[in-house]
């Protein structure tokens, strides 16, 4: 029936492209409330091990951390193999912890200080020789909330 | 005469936006930290007399990783599988056997008087135990409480633990206390890899 026919040829509005971007914002902002700055780069490969009793770190904020296990492939050849402490963006000994956990301690505010975690990021194949010293360097330097990081799952 | 302002062509600013979502994607991480949360003893005062606190023979079980992550726990070698049930025993002590725990009646807020168990898991390893397996350790020693948490509070409330709200948390939180202490370092074995 021709009087539901069109006249002339028909045409395809163009689609406006102006609320794509506003699309796009929203993906960019759930992505930037949801995620935090990576601080540092790994210079250790850290496979963490698992554990099924691992519970959620509450205060991200609060909490350092001290990577430990065997330097990434392109560092070996400088630092060998042995496993090696990270800590911020360096290979440092267990002598520096002491000043690690000072400086974190003041970069945090007052009422906080006293929720600090140290979460020790450790390869699961480290000995514990190297975590033993860890420890006891952080119980001298009383940083005593810890927290082994570990993998949920069976 | 007010001129017209033609449209400005908005399409490129998706594009704009995409390298912002880009930039955002690579450098942070998302990813929510998870572990097990410990306490570590604070350091002994070295002025301080050397007086060990006499923890009685039956409250303490002495849990030993050795550098080939075999496991003792007590006086005999244990597997990690068998670990949990064991300390559920030590902690629970159900036959009143005089080689486990005291179960000393404790006033709890909330509950009134229970049995408490004093018992103490201490936890030592070698220098060469592997990582992996310590923490296997630690797990099952957290698996055992949690379960006996659980249990409590099943028994208690009619609800699991973590469906508790605080107050009552805490409650079984005192009835049943996690009490793994990580000792001095030692060496337990000598034969080294």
């Amino acid at each position: 029936m021709s009087m539901f026919k069109k006249e002339g040829k028909k045409e395809m509005p163009a689609i406006s492209s102006g609320s794509l971007s506003d699309i796009v914002f929203m993906l960019l902002f759930f992505f930037m409330v949801t995620t935090q700055m990576r601080e540092t780069e790994n210079k250790v490969v850290v496979k963490i091990p698992q554990a099924s009793e691992s519970v959620k770190l509450e205060r991200k904020d609060l909490s350092s951390y001290i990577n430990i296990g065997t330097p990434i492939r392109s560092l070996q050849a400088q630092y060998g193999t042995d496993a090696r402490i990270q800590l911020n963006d360096s290979f440092k000994t267990v002598d520096d912890i002491r000043d690690f956990v000072a400086a974190e301690r003041d970069s945090k505010s007052e009422a906080d200080r006293s929720f600090m975690t140290i979460c020790i990021r450790a390869d699961q194949d480290v000995r514990m020789g190297i975590i033993t010293d860890v420890k006891q360097e952080l119980r001298r330097c009383s940083a005593l909330k810890i927290m082994y990081s570990a993998r949920k799952g069976e | 005469m007010a001129k017209k302002t033609p449209a400005i062509n908005s399409s490129s600013t998706a594009d704009i936006a995409f390298l912002l979502l880009c930039y955002f994607l690579m450098t942070t991480t998302m990813g929510s930290q998870t572990g097990l949360s410990r306490r570590l003893p604070p350091m002994p005062d070295p002025n301080q007399k050397v007086e060990d606190q006499k923890v009685n023979r039956r409250n303490i079980i002495i849990v030993k990783i050795n550098s080939a992550d075999r496991i003792l726990a007590g006086s005999e070698p244990i597997d990690v599988s068998q670990l949990k049930d064991k300390i559920k025993i030590f902690l629970t002590n159900p036959t009143d056997d005089p080689t486990l725990p005291v179960m000393e009646p404790t006033e709890i807020e909330n509950l009134g008087t229970r049995n408490v168990s004093k018992g103490v898991i201490s936890l030592q390893n070698d220098r060469g135990t592997s990582y992996q397996a310590y923490i296997a350790v630690q797990n099952e020693l957290v698996k055992a409480v949690n379960e006996l948490r659980d249990e409590a509070a099943m028994r208690e409330f009619g609800k699991k633990y973590l469906a508790l709200d605080e107050d009552k948390q805490k409650a079984i939180k005192d009835l049943v206390p996690q009490q793994i202490s990580e000792a001095e370092p030692k060496d337990v074995g000598k034969r080294r890899r």
